[in-house]
């Protein structure tokens, strides 16, 4: 069983060393919580604040891939978050999520594999060994944050089926239930992404199941979600319900809305202007001033060699 | 209605015009205090800058409310707020635009310069905002007098175009939904087809009026219609 208390013996994840902001972020959490905000946060996490102080922990290993970077605080990361099923405001995930139920689960991987087949949610929690990967996501809109995920390389699922030589794109389809998200068709529900198959092997790519050593909140895509973080991040569909191994490159939801403002590479890159921001600086979620966007987000030494003679300009 | 919100007396309008000075304030106070204490949420400087941007454009959309209203409730002195109302838009509107400046591209110039020019809906607020500075310059009785009044209400009605930009701007900001932007379009929409429709009654209504002559001194020659 990969899921256990804290009371066991558990490796110290760099995560669990509680950083001074998130530590007097909790204190004002207990605070607020005190002057009558309990109800709400229950609400929040469907769970009362005890309860959730008990909650199982993800156990996971550390990995190279991760940067030491500062983390970003867990209530930042829990509650800013795009999830448009859920609302267009930021707090909306937050606010609406819990309506969403994760368990039971399958994820469908279907189309050019040997072995075509659904997978139950614990299986995947089982499928390969879990590991924290400390990550920059960089949103397209100018912020970014470091977020401690838990996950398993998305390479190992996919070679669970076995794909075809033929299979060239691999495309994420997210869970949409009009009875409790969103009706109104801001984007194309349910919400489609899609990898090239070289980008979906990269060991940089990750599904998530978890977030801070916990599973993974609703808002941020719970149960099971990809991380991928050279990209921006609306390529990293949450909750996903369906895996299609495709030969040719699929649809992607913000594609499909605005084509001259998002591409299906959405790299990111300082070099290249969003038509309505640049992209050559970041705020830090927590920080004032803006710092200079890296070139694949800091991750060119590892994904540079992914698109040599590609003009990014082009393929954006 | 009460009498005294029919004809109010001096003193009661005074008492008026403190009360919405001080409602037309808790906005900013809300955002100052929540800037202090930290519950501005994970993106404060967003928060900020959206939060005034939003004030400014519900602030010009009540300044326009102004003149509907007092015509179809006979509230006169309602004019008698407009001037501190427009002036309101202007402060969130100066507050909306130095967030932008100051907190999120921290005087960064060469960034703002780009931005303007190559961001539509930046150089569309930028213009709002510019347009809106020479109002809220002549906004005294002195400017009024200096002016001359024809002067003064023709530079004022530009603020009708300033409007049509902030609501612009707020349309070409959003990634893909567009409800809030179409509600304050809608309700500009509203405020401005009623200017027209006004105006339209008054062409209709010098048609069909013949000229008073009776306080003319000279001899008038009437054209009679066959």
């Amino acid at each position: 069983m990969l899921i256990r208390s804290t009371s066991g013996p558990a490796d110290i994840l760099p995560s669990e060393i509680t950083s001074r902001a998130l530590f007097e972020g909790r204190r004002r959490f207990l605070a607020r919580s005190g002057l009558g905000l309990t109800a709400g946060a229950a609400l929040w996490y469907g769970l009362g604040g005890e309860a959730r102080a008990a909650t199982a922990r993800l156990s996971a290993a550390a990995s190279p891939l991760s940067t030491d970077e500062a983390l970003t605080g867990h209530e930042a990361v829990t509650s800013y978050n795009n999830f448009y099923e859920f609302g267009t405001d930021k707090g909306d995930p937050a606010r609406n999520a819990h309506r969403m139920s994760t368990r039971p689960w399958t994820v469908t991987v279907e189309g050019l594999a040997a072995r075509p087949r659904s997978f139950g949610i614990d299986e995947l929690l089982k499928l390969a060994p879990l590991e924290e990967r400390i990550y920059r996501l960089r949103c397209v809109e100018g912020w970014s944050m470091v977020v401690p995920w838990v996950g398993f390389p998305l390479a190992a699922l996919l070679k669970a089926v076995e794909p075809l030589g033929s299979a060239k794109y691999v495309e994420f389809l997210t869970h949409y239930d009009p009875e409790i998200m969103l009706r109104r068709p801001i984007l194309q529900w349910p919400y489609g992404e899609g990898l090239r198959m070289d980008e979906a092997l990269h060991p940089l790519t990750i599904l998530a199941v978890g977030l801070y050593g916990e599973l993974l909140p609703n808002q941020n895509g719970a149960p099971i979600r990809l991380v991928v973080p050279w990209k921006y991040g609306f390529k990293s569909a949450k909750s996903i319900t369906t895996i299609r191994l495709l030969e040719r490159q699929p649809a992607t939801a913000w594609r499909r809305t605005a084509p001259h403002e998002y591409g299906f590479y959405a790299n990111v890159n300082p070099d290249v202007s969003h038509p309505r921001w640049s992209q050559a600086t970041e705020r830090r979620i927590g920080e004032i001033r803006k710092r200079p966007t890296l070139m694949f987000n800091g991750y060119a030494e590892q994904v540079a060699s992914l698109y040599q003679g590609m003009d990014l300009r082009t393929y954006y | 209605m009460p009498n005294f919100l029919r004809a109010p007396s001096g003193a009661q309008i005074a008492l008026l015009k403190a009360a919405v000075f001080f409602a037309c304030l808790l906005p900013a106070l809300d955002l100052a205090l929540g800037w202090r204490n930290g519950t501005l949420g994970a993106n404060p400087i967003e928060t900020l800058t959206r939060a005034s941007g939003e004030w400014t454009l519900r602030f010009l959309l009540i300044t326009l409310a102004v003149s509907p209203l007092r015509r179809y409730s006979g509230l006169h002195w309602l004019l008698r707020l407009r001037r501190m109302l427009g002036l309101f838009a202007f402060t969130y509107a100066a507050a909306h635009f130095m967030a932008y400046i100051w907190l999120d591209q921290f005087f960064d110039w060469r960034a703002i310069a780009h931005d303007i020019l190559d961001r539509p809906f930046i150089a569309v607020g930028f213009a709002a905002f510019v347009l809106l500075v020479p109002l809220a310059a002549t906004s005294s009785k002195a400017a009024i007098r200096r002016l001359g009044g024809r002067r003064w209400q023709s530079l004022h009605r530009s603020v009708y175009a300033i409007a049509i930009l902030a609501v612009i701007h707020f349309w070409w900001l959003v990634k893909a939904d567009l409800l809030k932007p179409f509600i304050y379009a809608l309700i500009l929409a509203v405020l401005l087809g009623l200017r027209a429709w006004w105006r339209e009654l008054e062409r209709r209504r010098q048609l069909s009026v013949p000229p008073p002559a009776k306080h003319l001194d000279r001899p008038v020659i009437r054209i009679v219609q066959k």
